[in-house]
């Protein structure tokens, strides 16, 4: 097993960062530690670079103990949000970096510079400066540079946090032939659920210093083992006492007999490109049920224009305990907005 | 009531319309301002100079007692401007990088040679380092080693002075730069020494030398503090602006050699910030 932690702390000041963290990460898999900013995801990424101390546990690398190795003695590369380019030098010159900080012959980095520029495909910036780049540009030249070192792990913190929609879509699945390809132990950091399903074979959620859950993207989507794992993962509205997914719902404008039907009156019916979202006022819940269905389900079951409706959750529908703590909104974004700027 | 988005966001820079007349009243107030205050006085310095043509300087150039004074002058600046580069990054690296108690006391402290006049600051060398009465000049003294009414004096008090300048050229550079690149250099394999040579100098390279530059002027041009600490005995502690000083109040306004020494101090002051200046911006395009 390529990367072992245990029972990892981390304090800063009051503030727990992480608090006893078990995990193991699989060698030569592409691992998303996902959860909201500020539960500690960025801190034990951190620490498994060794750019941050745990206050107690212990980091093992590939079987060898790292717990007190300092960081540029890891074999790990890292990719930061905010690309960190040494502005002064060149692209080529930015991927030679750990090469020549390793006092490798000269002809061996040029070798080695070209070919992480062609996977890359950066070659024709090579002479260029940091400046001259576009963001993808400059996170692609970041990740040459990690992998020129051939490191043991390769580690990203929100490396697609900085750039904008189309090229953070771009990267992503960029990122995931790369790592095909290269087949490094990858673990990499985000907020977005989507990315995480998206490009990664694992899952960690974590959440205010705790892993809430950890396995592959249908495990976590399809068994999640709290609320907050299956609030965060997407969509998410409540159903008698259990939370469900809107699209897990069934609707329509008369009784069908189903169990655990419940009659309701429709607050809200809204179409949005494919989708049609009915918010319906059920009898006896506290708060209002959401329902999407596509367009032509919606058609077909005459809902357009129906004042009173009849929802059941459908067979296979997952569903998971309301917490009695906190009242989940019937409405949970699929893709939610999180502070960016939160405690690491 | 929510407006116009764009006429919100995009709001252009206020210019206020008819605004050619306040304008040029506004550069008329400024040019003024900095002609009364700057070039008229310093411009009189050169026209005094060269009042009597070109002969008088030329012959006040080669006064021994000028080449005297402006070679100790240079090494006093050079010196003095050493130790406030290295230690002056160091001071930034330390401050910038490092949380530790007392962190704003000593950043405070910093500042504090901008704040205190420069004679207070000779004073204190003095008391501190008084061949006779100083608290720990008699022990240097014993050791053969004179720090009043001696060159290193000089140094001591153009250093003091000099402080605060290289630090306040960096730490915002610093600051701005964050710790990502060096964080990224150290994940490279890089150790501490190879981080600070290879990143954070390069990063640094240009407010350093701006701070070097403005140090080097400041030095040049100290007068308060190394007039307590010198003496100004000529051909031993008398540096260019003491010269200028004893050579006005000896022969007053008509002679040459103090407005040639005056002069002097300022083109070389000038040279100094215009070839930096001029330097300055190539490198910036790159970054």
């Amino acid at each position: 097993m390529s990367i072992e932690i245990r029972s990892v702390s981390k304090h800063f000041g009051d503030f727990t960062a992480l608090s006893d963290i078990d995990l193991t990460i699989p060698t030569g898999d592409l691992t998303a530690l996902l959860g909201p900013s500020g539960g500690g995801k960025s801190t034990l990424l951190r620490i498994i670079a060794g750019l941050e101390s745990a206050d107690t546990g212990t980091v093992a690398i590939e079987g060898v103990d790292a717990t007190g190795v300092p960081a540029r003695k890891r074999d790990v590369g890292f990719v930061f949000q905010h690309y960190a380019a040494f502005r002064h030098l060149t692209v080529a010159e930015n991927v030679a970096f750990g090469l020549s900080i390793r006092k490798q012959p000269r002809k061996v980095i040029a070798e080695r510079v070209e070919e992480m520029l062609e996977l890359v495909h950066l070659q024709q910036f090579a002479d260029r400066h940091p400046a001259q780049l576009s963001g993808g540009q400059r996170q692609r030249m970041a990740l040459a540079r990690a992998l020129a070192i051939r490191p043991r792990v390769l580690l990203l913190d929100e490396p697609f946090g900085a750039l904008d929609a189309k090229v953070r879509k771009e990267l992503r699945e960029w990122l995931r032939r790369l790592h095909d390809e290269v087949h490094v132990t990858t673990v990499f950091v985000t907020h977005d659920q989507e990315e995480a399903l998206e490009v990664a074979h694992h899952l960690v959620l974590i959440n205010q210093g705790r892993i809430e859950q950890v396995g592959t993207s249908d495990q976590l989507y399809d068994e999640p083992a709290t609320s907050f794992v299956m609030s965060f993962l997407g969509p998410v509205t409540t159903f008698g006492n259990t939370l469900v997914r809107p699209h897990d719902l069934g609707i329509a404008t008369a009784p069908t007999g189903r169990p655990g039907e419940v009659g309701g009156r429709v607050l809200r019916y809204n179409r949005v490109g494919f989708e049609v979202q009915i918010e319906v006022d059920l009898a006896g819940a506290a708060a209002p049920a959401l329902v999407t269905l596509t367009r032509r389900e919606a058609a077909e079951a005459g809902l357009a224009g129906a004042e009173q409706v009849w929802v059941h959750a459908v067979a296979d529908a997952v569903r998971v305990p309301v917490p009695h703590a906190e009242p989940v909104p019937a409405v949970s974004a699929g893709s939610r907005e999180l502070d960016p700027s939160g405690v690491r | 009531m929510p407006t116009d988005p764009v006429a919100t966001d995009a709001r252009p820079t206020p210019r206020r319309s008819g605004g050619g007349l306040f304008r040029n009243l506004r550069r008329a107030v400024v040019i003024v301002y900095l002609g009364l205050l700057v070039i008229w006085p310093v411009s009189l310095v050169a026209v005094n100079a060269f009042a009597g043509g070109v002969g008088p300087v030329l012959a006040a150039l080669q006064d021994p007692a000028l080449i005297f004074a402006f070679q100790l002058t240079l090494v006093t600046a050079f010196w003095s401007v050493a130790l406030n580069t290295v230690f002056g990054v160091g001071i930034s690296l330390l401050l910038v990088r490092h949380r530790f108690p007392g962190r704003r006391i000593l950043s405070a402290l910093v500042d504090l040679p901008l704040s205190v006049s420069p004679v207070v600051v000779g004073l204190a060398l003095l008391l501190v380092y008084g061949g006779t009465t100083g608290w720990f000049g008699p022990a240097l003294q014993a050791a053969g080693f004179q720090v009043i009414y001696a060159p290193p004096g000089l140094v001591l008090a153009t250093t003091f002075v000099c402080l605060p300048l290289v630090i306040r050229e960096v730490t915002p550079v610093l600051i701005e730069t964050g710790t990502d690149a060096e964080q990224a250099a150290a994940s490279l394999g890089a150790g501490p020494w190879q981080i600070f040579t290879r990143i954070t100098l390069p990063t640094i390279k240009w407010a350093v030398v701006y701070g070097v530059v403005l140090s080097f002027a400041r030095a040049l041009g100290e007068y308060g503090a190394v007039k307590v600490v010198s003496g100004g005995v000529a051909f031993r502690t008398q540096t260019a602006t003491l010269l200028v000083e004893e050579r006005y109040q000896q022969f007053g306004a008509t002679h040459t050699t103090a407005y040639t020494a005056a002069l002097l101090l300022t083109v070389i002051a000038l040279v100094a910030l215009i070839v930096v200046a001029a330097l300055r911006p190539s490198q910036e395009k790159r970054s």
